[in-house]
């Protein structure tokens, strides 16, 4: 199920500005993938390109490969809205649809599809994802409330359900942790740890020590300055990058010394 | 230390030494009132005394006391508040009087037909007394319900459009148009609806439809803009959560962006309905007005409420009082379909407003 993305030189542009340069990496399946850098330096962009939310952008577009299975998911013949099926994204903010129940929220992926499923399968679905999510048994009890009566941290796993309900291969998460409190913090690193063995995450942190707890591997990515296009720094394992990277940018940034 | 000396001489920037200050007590504004309709009691005795005169004597009066006094014992930011206060409740107020005089006089005045002849019996064969308004009912509601038909998907799909995929020349064509169309006289979406019907079906054709047709002219500019709004509100994050789970751009705008919105849209429907309802001009010129019920918008003249209520008023028989008494109760009836119209705009809004909680 999880799958292997290679990227090679990939540039990423906001109508004709080069916003991210030339990355090439490869990301294993089942293993969690770290991405850090300072603001702005292009990670989400980055990020939102590996399952073409990039392009919802108007004059959005980017050049290079980006292959999953053998298949470049920016080919000719190749369906945007199939991609995202497969490689599934969880956001910074909690988004659950607010008309929507916590039933109807997990199940929006085959619901606004509008796949006809039976009651039985729809109700293992639920539980299976909210299960997965680690949220089943804070709201078993009130699945038809609406899902934006929930703390932050239970709307985020909210989230995290609704997107490995749609059952992808790969799940990107774009600073799932920056808008909610240690508590759920860690409660989503456990939940990151779980899915691992199903998943391949790809993962955007500002939170140095979070990239060390969670990840296999981490990418350092930076900016040159203000107009310049963001880079891959350098990437390898995480236990490398945080205590011998090879490069002395990386070494600045993960010692605290800049940004 | 000059630093302290400094703020020594300026006494507006020391820190109150107490937080009680003096006030006025929590009778000012009526006992200001009272000592305004004092003065204002002695000036009508001696300037004559006019109902409307003595009020208006009465409030500047109150006002300035309760203004003077204000200052004298609160200090010069309560004065200025309470002004601000008079000044906003009494433009409020001003804004209220022609409605209420209005509801006051049609309600009185129409209520002595309200009965159950004006809503069963149409015109048809009565000279004086009696007859009902059945068929401008009827006429009303076809003409605004094929309107409505007429103009929401045109409408919907428009603000969709410039919303959702519209970007560049022709959406901001689109929306100076929109602009544009939201000011013409009801009388030119009339003159529209003629000149188009004549090309087809040669001149002199009066119809349910060609009524219907002018009102939607009216009423398209309101949907879109209505819609256009609601559309715009809805957080892009919404969007983007539903493209991510790989549902394609038009099931997420039919299923999260409308579904979303569909509470505000419903509501400027509504209110677009209510607002083209008592249109007088389109009608005159394309449904003309008949005494008897038609059922029908595609063959022959039809009747509605404004034209009738204006007909009754301005070709009266003899004697006169019963004519004028049913324009009074059409124009209370098309004042309540106005107000349930609204109303209905509320309920909708409640009923489909995102639940939280």
């Amino acid at each position: 199920m999880a799958k292997r993305i290679d990227v090679s030189d990939l540039d990423i542009y906001y109508d004709d500005f080069l916003a991210v340069e030339k990355v090439t990496m490869t990301i294993e399946p089942r293993t969690v993938t770290a991405l850090i850098g300072p603001s702005g330096c292009g990670k989400s962009t980055f990020l939102r390109s590996l399952n073409r939310m990039h392009e919802v952008i108007p004059r959005a577009h980017v050049s290079g490969k980006v292959i999953m299975d053998g298949q470049d998911i920016y080919g000719h013949d190749v369906d945007p809205v199939d991609v995202r099926r497969s490689i599934g994204m969880v956001f910074q903010r909690p988004n659950p649809f607010p008309t929507m129940s916590i039933r109807e929220n997990v199940l929006a992926g085959s619901r606004l599809n509008n796949r006809r499923m039976k009651r039985s399968d729809a109700e293992d679905l639920t539980e299976r994802a909210l299960r997965g999510a680690n949220l089943w048994e804070e709201v078993k009890d009130r699945l038809d409330r609406p899902g934006s009566g929930l703390s932050g941290g239970q709307q985020q796993r909210l989230c995290i359900a609704r997107a490995i309900a749609v059952r992808p291969s790969v799940l990107l998460m774009d600073e799932p942790c920056s808008a909610l409190d240690p508590v759920s913090t860690l409660a989503i690193e456990d939940l990151i740890a779980e899915l691992k063995q199903d998943y391949t995450i790809v993962i955007v942190t500002h939170n140095m020590q979070q990239a060390s707890r969670v990840s296999d591997e981490t990418g350092f990515f930076t900016i040159a300055g203000t107009g310049k296009p963001g880079r891959l720094v350098e990437m390898s394992d995480t236990a490398t990058m945080f205590s011998n990277p090879s490069q002395k940018a990386t070494e600045d940034y993960v010692s605290g010394r800049f940004g | 230390m000059p630093a302290l000396e400094q703020v020594g001489r300026n006494p507006q920037r020391q820190p109150p030494t107490s937080l009680v200050s003096r006030s006025l007590p929590r009778w000012a504004p009526l006992g200001a009132l009272a000592a305004g309709a004092l003065v204002a009691a002695a000036a009508s005795a001696a300037l004559g005394p006019t109902v409307a005169g003595f009020a208006i004597m009465t409030v500047v009066a109150g006002s300035l006391v309760l203004v003077g006094a204000s200052a004298a014992v609160e200090g010069r930011r309560r004065a200025t508040d309470r002004t601000a206060s008079i000044l906003v409740t009494g433009a409020f107020l001003l804004a209220l009087a022609p409605l209420v005089s209005l509801l006051w006089t049609v309600v009185t005045r129409g209520l002595g037909r309200f009965d159950a002849e004006f809503f069963t019996f149409s015109m048809t064969g009565v000279a004086g007394a009696g007859g009902g308004a059945f068929h401008a009912l009827v006429g009303t509601l076809v003409i605004t319900a094929l309107a409505t038909v007429i103009s929401v998907p045109i409408g919907l799909m428009t603000g969709v459009y410039l919303v959702e995929y519209g970007h560049g020349r022709l959406a901001r064509a689109i929306t100076f148009l929109v602009d544009v169309m939201t000011g013409i006289p009801s009388i030119v979406a009339g003159l529209f609806a003629v000149a188009l019907f004549t090309l087809f079906l040669g001149p002199g054709v009066r119809l349910g439809i060609m009524g219907s047709v002018a009102l939607s002219v009216l009423m398209i500019p309101l949907v879109v803009r209505s819609t256009e709004e609601m559309l715009k509100l809805v957080p892009n994050e919404l969007r983007e959560a539903s493209y991510a789970l790989g549902v394609p751009k038009w099931l997420t705008i039919v299923k999260v962006v409308l579904r979303t919105a569909v509470g505000g849209i419903a509501t400027g429907v509504s209110l677009a309905i209510a607002r083209v309802l008592g249109e007088t001009a389109p009608l005159l010129l394309t449904t003309g007005l008949t005494s008897g019920t038609n059922w029908n918008p595609f063959e022959g003249r039809m009747a509605s409420l404004p034209i009738f209520a204006w007909y009754q008023y301005v070709q009266p028989g003899i004697p006169i009082q019963p004519f004028i008494d049913r324009a009074w109760t059409a124009a209370l009836v098309l004042i309540l379909l106005v107000m349930a119209f609204n109303l209905l705009a509320r309920l909708i809004s409640r009923f489909f407003a995102p639940k939280a909680g």
